[in-house]
């Protein structure tokens, strides 16, 4: 019978409660994301809606934790054949393009209002009139020190952006070092991966090792310079446009890497486990993947947000 | 273990639906789903139709018209045209391509059962204090930032939540096309609503997170004292609009391609005839595609861009009209000597090949920058969006309704209700759109819930229209009924001219199909 | 069967429409030509694409008309087989390609035309509030006075309401019109105070948006001197449908006495600020301003629209301390659909409105306000 050549056909998983409960996991935490925000906006106490936010995002983590078991538990009892290792291939890879475009957005905004708005409204290029007529106060400059309007938009302090690009100053330059270290760690990935095709576990644990303990580095830096921005440089969220393109830039970036660092430490744990195969290590290439791409990412943000 | 089950066939009760993994129990959720949301987002245009049946204020304050317009315009974009689709792709995909399912069948789920936890906290800010989004569909700020009621907040998630749902949805369709046709389906054999849904599902992927991405900048100037789209802070509010509209023109796209591409399965059906010209299809579709993300400034052309940037859309913009120009050629050259019949499925598409194109005539018009200074944000525009919108998009779903019901339900649907429900259909349409073109060419502005005296008469006639139009649907959810309750027995080949593996497997198409790959002889070039 | 329903549903249709006909009497068909070269330029590209559309649609539709005439089953005929030519998909490709080129062509003439906001003789700022319209005349110098005023909606909510019978230009009237010379380049220079909103005049064949913090040039040459009126075309909240646009085009000579008169009056109030008011005066405009400035959103009688728009009547900041209401007039409150009226209205509108609103209404605190009041607390601001 067919059905005894499984391995043959594409495998369909029966029914699945996972799906519809993750659905409600999911709208229980934006909901209770939503009401938290309204509440603190209104001046009310968030404690019911910290609960509901933090009950979906419960159910919705359990959920994700079980419903990844089961796909490497059906993987190891030979269930999923290599055309169903293809879709998670496809499905993958399409999921990162999502995540490109989902930057490239924020790349775009940070673009405009370089290249465009910030110059109209201090007087230059095509619709030069705004700054003329409405900002004649307002000096163009990047990144912004002196808002349109700093009674709405707190200026940041003097004393940001003394790029030298020496040799002295790259070594106390923290971006520069995470840049540094973010590409170490795509490299220890790559080892790590070599490894694991080689069949060499020890190898493999250690590679992992190191790139996880990079990652988390890189996340202790990026705090340091977020506390940094805060309180030295007075770059917030509230001092206009140059805080709010970099941090919800960075923002993003660090969070896409706390979330790929705990992928790694999910697959270290799997590596110590003894799961993946030499052939046969999809969940672990697909972090990688991950990893490589939130490192590109942070290389335009080197580029376009730390020294341009 | 599981693999014995295989041959099973539905689970019983109200588990079969919230766990299903079958592609085709989804698809039809997919497609009750959007029925729902079609007659509540047709529910809230009928208040604002009833509303501008008369000049002076009647029924509704304009705060809440405001808010009808807004939600009538997402219920239907997010609500009822793209789940419309997605379900027809669950159904039908697999089965044109000789797949046993979608490639990820549990995602599928997921991607479904997201959509009624987002709409119900959608629809649910209605209810809220402050009332709903009230700032249209296309929610400009800072109207939807600093001046927006609270409930923007829920608004926000929920266009996240969604957005979610349509990449997983996406994510799948590609790796089903990609990864899952049977031996011998190669691309250019592949049927051109395959060929379209592969092409809009690029699309989702490439604009759905640069929505996300524009929705949390206002939850970040709303919340979190970001100046995006304030220009005290260095921001515009101008680049809300670009960034929207790198996603909101790829979207009207994503709403007409796959309608394209089953007009393209019905023409040649009834016209007994082969698709005349399949590759240049698949050209056009991509050049479609391509150009959709180059021409998004069309619907900013009052905001005072500077002129070469007014100039580039333009140009970009009617050349759109090239690659779809080809496409409607194609179908017409299709019927040319061909032997027509003219049931039901045919009705619709050949009146959606017509209405269509005049809807597409109307926006080459918009794309010229100078007439669109007259045109923009007046009923003219609103005229041109719901043609390819509603005798364009929604006409080719009643068409794939009709077509593919007896493969779906095992039962012919009755003719002459069916007759019924296009004609009336038909003539309701164009009583409420047709004269919108006037009005907008007179000058009355959209999004308004009282008007001048002069534009009286229209406006009367386009809200007969209206309800004429929306009462005309309630015929085809009975004729759907009736067609699932029982009938004249449908063949597997229902229609003497299809083509295509779909008709190969008998109605209703059993719970699981092409569990082994058809007979490859079986796939022909379409 | 099928044209016998057909033809019931004409017949009844066309009675319909020649019953409503006699009760409206506009049944415009297409855009105004318009008033100035722009706008007939815009009107004929118009008519140019339009025309090119309705002969592709000849073609396209006939030639499926006459197929599905032709080529039904019903007829007998056999289908044919071909289904792919080269050559023909050449060039219908081409056609609409070269159609599209005629087409460009103009449309780029006209808009770079549009684009030419050099050697404007007049400039006036224009300024979109919720839901009025600002216009500020750019002086020659500082010293001259500076005329400025709003511009809103005159039509009655009675007609809103549909208790009275409506005017002829319902919706589309104001209390205080632009006013430009005509034959004059006149420059408009917009933008916005809250939200974006877009100032159009279908006779100029003029729509521009009005961006807050960003400037939007356009132009006019108005050629007939005449009354043109429009409306606000950008969604821009509750009363967007309620904030018309009105401009008077006045021969060169009326306009000038016009402008000199609107000076004088600047000159006047400045002078009258000084001087007080009676109690009856204030009351009398203040109810006026009240209908005019406040009623969309407090409602007649003051009762609002909790939560959102609170009630006048019994509201503690128009009850309590003077200097409150003042502050809430002048300043509004920030953040909230409440618009600082300090620009808006003059010291003695601003001491009516404020008289008013602490003694209509049920309230009754008794004082009297008086625009030197107002001018002392808006001095001490600054
Ligand atoms: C399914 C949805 C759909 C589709 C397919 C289209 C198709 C097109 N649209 Fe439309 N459009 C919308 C949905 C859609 N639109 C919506 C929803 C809005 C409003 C959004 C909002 O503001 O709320 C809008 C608004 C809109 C605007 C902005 C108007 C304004 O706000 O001022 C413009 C301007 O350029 C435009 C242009 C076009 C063009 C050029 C096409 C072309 O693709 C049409 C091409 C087709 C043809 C031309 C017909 C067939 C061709 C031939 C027979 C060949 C020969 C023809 C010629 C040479 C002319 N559209
Ligand atoms: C696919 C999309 C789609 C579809 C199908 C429609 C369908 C319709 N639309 Fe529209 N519309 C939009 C997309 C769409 N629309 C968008 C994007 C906007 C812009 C919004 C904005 O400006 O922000 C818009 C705006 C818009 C306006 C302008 C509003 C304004 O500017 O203020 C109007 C006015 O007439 C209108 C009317 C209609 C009507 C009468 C229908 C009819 O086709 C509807 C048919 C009616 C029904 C299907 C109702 C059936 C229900 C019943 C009979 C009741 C039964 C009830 C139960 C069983 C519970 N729509
Ligand atoms: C666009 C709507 C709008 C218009 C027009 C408007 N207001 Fe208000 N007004 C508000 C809102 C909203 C508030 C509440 C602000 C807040 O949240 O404190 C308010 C508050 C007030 C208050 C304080 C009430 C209280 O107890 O908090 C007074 C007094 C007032 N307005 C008077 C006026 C007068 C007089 C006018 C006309 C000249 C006017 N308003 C026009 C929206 C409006
Ligand atoms: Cu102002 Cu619309
Ligand atoms: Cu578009």
């Amino acid at each position: 019978m067919a059905s005894e050549s499984s391995h043959s056909v594409y495998y369909v998983p029966e029914q699945s409660k996972f799906p519809f409960f993750a659905s409600i996991g999911l709208f229980l935490t934006v909901f209770g994301l939503g009401n938290i925000l309204n509440d603190i906006a209104a001046g009310s106490p968030v404690m019911g809606s910290t609960g509901i936010a933090l009950t979906g995002f419960t159910i919705l983590s359990v959920i994700l934790f079980n419903w990844f078991a089961t796909v490497i538990r059906e993987n190891h009892a030979g269930l999923n054949n290599d055309q169903l290792k293809r879709s998670y291939v496809w499905g993958m890879g399409w999921f990162i393009f999502s995540e490109v475009m989902f930057f490239a957005a924020f790349f775009g905004a940070l673009f405009y209002v370089r290249q465009l708005a910030v110059p109209w409204i201090g007087g230059e290029g095509a619709k030069g009139i705004t700054g003329d007529v409405l900002w004649p106060e307002f000096q163009a400059a990047w990144p912004l020190l002196v808002n349109p309007d700093p009674t709405l938009f707190t200026n940041p302090h003097d004393g940001l952006n003394v790029k030298e690009w020496t040799p002295g100053f790259f070594a106390g330059y923290l971006p520069f070092w995470n840049t540094v270290i973010l590409i170490t760690s795509s490299v220890t990935l790559h080892y790590a991966h070599v490894a694991l095709k080689a069949e060499n576990r020890k190898r493999l644990i250690q590679w992992m090792v190191v790139t996880v303990s990079l990652g988390l580095i890189f996340l202790g830096l990026q705090a340091l310079e977020y506390i940094e921005a805060y309180g030295h440089y007075g770059i917030t969220l509230n001092s206009g446009i140059y805080g709010s393109t970099f941090f919800l830039l960075t923002g993003f970036h660090g969070f896409h890497v706390t979330l790929g660092t705990f992928m790694l430490i999910v697959m270290l744990l799997r590596c110590i486990k003894g799961h993946f195969k030499p052939d046969d290590h999809f969940g672990f290439e697909a972090t990688a993947w991950y990893w490589h791409f939130v490192d590109v990412v942070w290389v335009g943000l080197f580029i376009f947000v730390y020294c341009l | 273990m599981s693999a014995h089950d295989h041959h099973h066939g539905p689970a019983k009760g109200l588990s079969r639906w919230l766990y299903t993994t079958n592609h085709k129990d989804i698809g039809s959720m997919y497609l009750w789903f959007s029925f729902a949301m079609f007659l509540l987002g047709g529910t809230f245009a009928l208040v604002i139709r009833a509303e501008l049946f008369q000049p002076g204020l009647q029924f509704v304050e304009p705060n809440f018209f405001n808010q009808m317009t807004t939600m009538h315009g997402l219920v239907m974009v997010f609500g009822a045209v793209m789940p419309a689709f997605v379900g027809l792709a669950n159904w039908m995909i697999p089965l044109m391509i000789g797949a046993p399912d979608m490639a990820l069948p549990r995602m599928n789920n997921w991607s479904f059962w997201i959509l009624p936890f987002a709409f119900a906290m959608l629809v649910s800010t209605l209810f809220m204090e402050g009332g709903g989004p009230n700032f249209g569909w296309t929610f400009y700020a800072p109207l939807s930032t600093t001046y927006a009621p609270a409930s923007v907040t829920f608004f926000i998630f929920a266009v996240h939540i969604m957005g979610a749902s349509s990449i997983m949805g996406s994510i799948n369709v590609i790796a089903t096309i990609l990864n899952m046709r049977a031996p011998g389906m190669t691309l250019m054999k592949m049927p051109l609503f395959v060929w379209t849904w592969l092409i809009t599902a690029y699309l989702l992927i490439a604009v759905m997170p640069v929505l996300a991405g524009v929705v949390t900048m206002m939850l970040f100037d709303i919340h979190f004292g970001t100046s995006f789209f304030s220009a005290a802070g260095g921001g515009d509010p101008v680049l809300f609009q670009h960034l929207f509209w790198f996603f909101g023109h790829p979207e009207v796209y994503i709403m007409i391609l796959p309608a394209f591409g089953i007009v393209s399965a019905i023409i040649p059906t009834f016209a007994r005839k082969r698709l005349f010209g399949y590759d240049s299809m698949v050209y056009a579709t991509a050049s479609i595609a391509f150009l959709s993300f180059i021409v998004w400034a069309h619907h900013m052309f009052t905001v005072g861009m500077p002129l070469a940037g007014q100039l580039f859309f333009m140009y970009a913009t009617m050349l759109i009209a090239v690659p779809t120009g080809v496409k409607v050629f194609n179908w017409v050259a299709t019927m040319f000597r061909g032997a027509m019949t003219f049931e039901t499925p045919m009705l619709f598409a050949i009146a959606f090949v017509v209405l269509f194109t005049l809807g597409g005539f109307t926006g080459v018009m918009l794309a010229i920058t100078p007439a669109d200074f007259q045109y923009h944000d007046t009923y003219f525009v609103v005229a041109h969006f719901h043609y390819v919108l509603v005798p364009g998009a929604v006409f080719s779903l009643m068409a794939a309704a009709y077509y593919w019901l007896p493969k779906w339900t095992g039962y012919m649907y009755d003719e002459t209700l069916g007759k019924l429900h296009f004609w009336l259909s038909f003539i309701g349409v164009n009583l409420l759109f047709f004269p919108q073109h006037f009005l907008g060419l007179a000058g009355m502005p959209r999004r308004i819930p009282d008007y001048a005296l002069q534009f009286a008469n229209f406006n009367w006639i386009s809200s007969v229209g209206g309800f004429l139009f929306g009462f005309s649907q309630l015929i085809l959810l009975f004729v759907v009924i009736k067609c699932i309750k029982g009938g004249k027995k449908a063949t597997a080949q229902v229609w003497e001219g299809a083509q295509g593996l779909e008709w190969t497997v008998p109605s209703p198409a059993p719970y699981h199909t092409f569990e082994t790959p058809p007979d490859p002889s079986l796939i022909k070039a379409q | 069967m099928l044209s016998k329903a057909k033809l019931w549903l004409s017949l009844a249709l066309g009675t319909l429409i020649f019953w409503s006909a006699g009760l409206h009497a506009a049944w415009d068909l297409n855009m105004p030509r318009g008033v100035t070269q722009m706008s007939r330029d815009t009107y004929d590209l118009h008519m140019t694409i339009f025309w090119w559309c309705v002969a592709i649609g000849v073609v396209v539709f006939g030639a499926m008309l006459w197929s599905i005439i032709n080529h039904r089953k019903s007829k007998g005929v056999q289908p044919a087989t071909f289904h792919e030519s080269t050559k023909v998909e050449i060039v219908w490709t081409l056609i609409p390609f070269l159609i599209l080129i005629a087409m460009a062509i103009p449309a780029t003439r006209v808009l770079t035309a549009a684009y030419d906001t050099t050697e404007s003789e007049l400039d006036i700022q224009i300024i979109g509030y919720q839901w009025r319209w600002e216009y500020r005349y750019m002086r020659e110098s500082m010293d001259e006075e500076e005329v400025s005023f709003f511009s809103v909606l005159s039509t009655s909510r009675e007609e809103i309401n549909n208790d009275v019978e409506k005017g002829e230009n319902y919706l589309l009237e104001v209390d205080r019109p632009l006013v430009i010379p005509t034959n004059t380049k006149v420059r408009f220079l917009m933008t916005s105070a809250d939200v974006i909103h877009a100032w159009w005049v279908p006779d100029f064949a003029i729509k521009k948006d009005t961006i807050p913090g960003f400037i939007n040039e356009t132009w006019v040459i108005v050629e007939e001197p005449g009354i043109y009126r429009g409306q606000c075309a950008e969604l821009c909240g509750m009363d967007h449908g309620f904030m018309p646009i009105e401009v008077h085009a006045l021969e060169r000579a009326d306009y000038d006495a016009w402008y000199a008169q609107q000076q004088e009056n600047v000159r006047q109030i400045q002078q009258l600020a000084g001087s007080a008011i009676t109690m009856q005066d204030a009351m009398a405009q203040g109810e006026q301003i009240y209908n005019r400035n406040c009623v969309a959103c407090h409602q007649a009688g003051g009762v609002g629209m909790p939560p959102v728009f609170p009630a006048i009547a019994g509201s503690a900041k128009a009850t309590g301390d003077v200097a409150v209401t003042m502050e809430t007039l002048v300043h509004g409150v920030p953040g909230t659909a409440m618009a600082a009226y300090g620009r808006q209205l003059n010291p003695i509108e601003l001491a009516s409105i404020i008289t008013y609103v602490r003694n209509a209404y049920g309230n009754s605190t008794g004082d009297l306000v008086q625009p030197a009041d107002v001018n002392a607390y808006i001095q001490e601001g600054q």
